[in-house]
C-alpha cells in the first residue's frame, strides 16, 4: 500500500507541537531459523508524537525519520519486559506484533504511557465535542440571562455570571448563537463580524481563530499551528501561550482526564 | 521510512467518516482520472481500486491543503509540494463540497486548535 512518505516524513521534522519527545529504547527482535530461541536487542531512538503519530529517528537531530507508528486503536501496556520502565503498545488485530518500549526512568515512562494513552484521534474528536457542548451550554445560559425580561440587567449578571469582566456584554446586541454556529457549519467561512463574544481583555470583538483555509474561496491550508490565530491576539493571564504546547497540555490535561473518567464510567456502564 | 503498515491496513477497514466512488487522479506523469473508492478514516484518506478489499494507497491528511477547483472538483496537496496535487472529480457540487468541508477538518491539527479555540471561549465566558 502506497503512503505519501515525503510529507509524511515532512511532517513529522517540521515545526508544528509534538504532543511528547524523548529517548526510548526500542526493542528489536531478531529470529534466528536454526534455533528455537530469538535474541532481544534494544535500540535507542529519539521518538516524536505527534497526535495519532509516533514517529523514530536514529539521532536527535536526524532529518528524517527511520520509521513510523500509526497509534490509532493501540493500547498501552506497562511492564511488558524483563526490563526496568518497559512499556508496550499493542494492537486489537490477532498476530500483530507488539511495540516494547523502555523508558530511561519511572517519570518518563509514565509520562511516556500517559501521553501514548491519550494519543488517539478518536479520543480528541471525544474532547472536543465535549468543549463543544459546554460552550454551547455556556452560550445558552449566558444567552437567557441576558434575554430574562423579569430580572434588572444588573442583578442578572450577578446572579448568572461569575466573570465581572462579562458585564459590559449587555450593552452590546451580540447574538451569540450565530457567532458559533458560524464555527459549526460549513457555510461561508467566518467574517470579522460574526464573531463570538466580546474578549474581556479590550472590549473589541474577535473573530474565532479560525484557520486561514476557511476564509478564502480556493486555497487553504490545513495544520500550520499558528496561521489560525490573529497575530494581536492578546494572551489571556489565565491561558498559558497557545504556542507552547507542553504547557497547554498539562493545563488541559486535567480537563482531559476528568472527562476520560467520565467517559471510561459511561462505557462501564453499558454503552454499547 | 518504517511504517506499521499492517496497522494502517486494518485502519482502512474501519468504519469510515466518509466514503464514496469519485474520480482520482494522482501526482504523476500522464496519469488519469480513475474511478476509486475514496474513504475518510480519522486524519487518512484511503483509496481502494472499486472492486478490490485492500486500498492502492493512504494519504495522510496533516499539512495538507485542500483546494475547490473547477466544478466538481478538488485537490489535495502538501505544503511542502504544493504543486503536486491529487485531484478528484466528484459526481455533483454538492459532494464536492461535502468532501471538502470533511477534509479540511480531518486533520489531528485541526482538533487541536478546536480544543484551544473552545477551552479558550468557555473559560473567557465562564471565567474558569
Amino acid at each position: 500500500m502506497k503512503l505519501n512518505e515525503r510529507s509524511v516524513a515532512h511532517y513529522a521534522t517540521c515545526d508544528s507541537p509534538a504532543d511528547h519527545a524523548g529517548f526510548l529504547r526500542k526493542r528489536v527482535e531478531r529470529h534466528h531459523h536454526h534455533a528455537h530461541h530469538h535474541t532481544t536487542s534494544y535500540q535507542r531512538c529519539w521518538f516524536v508524537l505527534k497526535g495519532n503519530l509516533l514517529f523514530y529517528f536514529e539521532e536527535r537531530e536526524s532529518r528524517e525519520p527511520v520509521g513510523l507508528i500509526v497509534l490509532e486503536g493501540c493500547t498501552v501496556e506497562l511492564c511488558e519486559a524483563a526490563e526496568e520502565f518497559a512499556f508496550a503498545i499493542r494492537f486489537d488485530d490477532a498476530g500483530a506484533r507488539a511495540y516494547v518500549l523502555v523508558a530511561d526512568g519511572q517519570a518518563a515512562m509514565e509520562a511516556w504511557v500517559k501521553a501514548l494513552s491519550r494519543a488517539s484521534f478518536d479520543y480528541m474528536r471525544l474532547v472536543v465535542r465535549e468543549l463543544e457542548k459546554q460552550l454551547e451550554e455556556a452560550c445558552k445560559s449566558l444567552a437567557a440571562c441576558r434575554k430574562s425580561p423579569q430580572r434588572s440587567s444588573s442583578s442578572g449578571r450577578k446572579r448568572h455570571l461569575t466573570n465581572p469582566a462579562l458585564l459590559p456584554l449587555q450593552e452590546k446586541p451580540i447574538i451569540l448563537e450565530n457567532g458559533y454556529s458560524m464555527w459549526g457549519s460549513s457555510g461561508g467561512g467566518s467574517t470579522p463580524g460574526g464573531a463570538a463574544c466580546p474578549d474581556r481583555d479590550g472590549g473589541y470583538v474577535k473573530p474565532p481563530p479560525l484557520p486561514p483555509r476557511r476564509r478564502s474561496a480556493a486555497g487553504s491550508t490545513t495544520g500550520s499551528p499558528t496561521s489560525g490565530f490573529s497575530p494581536a491576539m492578546p494572551e489571556s493571564p489565565v491561558s498559558p501561550e497557545t504556542a507552547c504546547f507542553s504547557k497547554l497540555h498539562s493545563w488541559y490535561g486535567q480537563e482531559i482526564m476528568v472527562l476520560r473518567r467520565e467517559w471510561q464510567e459511561r462505557q462501564k456502564r453499558g454503552h454499547p | 521510512m518504517r511504517y506499521n503498515e499492517r496497522e494502517l491496513l486494518s485502519l482502512a477497514r474501519q468504519p469510515a467518516e466518509k466514503a464514496a466512488e469519485i474520480l482520482m487522479r494522482v501526482p504523476k506523469k500522464g496519469s488519469v482520472l480513475k474511478k476509486r473508492l475514496v474513504k475518510l478514516v480519522v486524519n487518512f484518506l484511503f483509496y481502494f481500486r472499486t472492486d478490490e478489499a485492500e486500498p492502492i494507497g493512504a494519504l495522510l491528511l496533516e499539512h495538507c491543503r485542500i483546494t475547490k477547483e473547477e466544478e466538481n472538483v478538488f485537490s489535495i496537496s502538501f505544503v511542502e509540494e504544493p504543486e503536486r496535487k491529487y485531484c478528484f472529480e466528484c459526481a455533483s457540487e454538492e459532494q464536492c463540497q461535502e468532501w471538502v468541508e470533511a477534509l479540511k477538518r480531518a486533520s489531528y491539527e485541526f482538533m487541536r486548535r478546536s480544543l484551544i479555540f473552545y477551552r479558550n471561549e468557555i473559560q473567557k465566558m465562564t471565567g474558569k
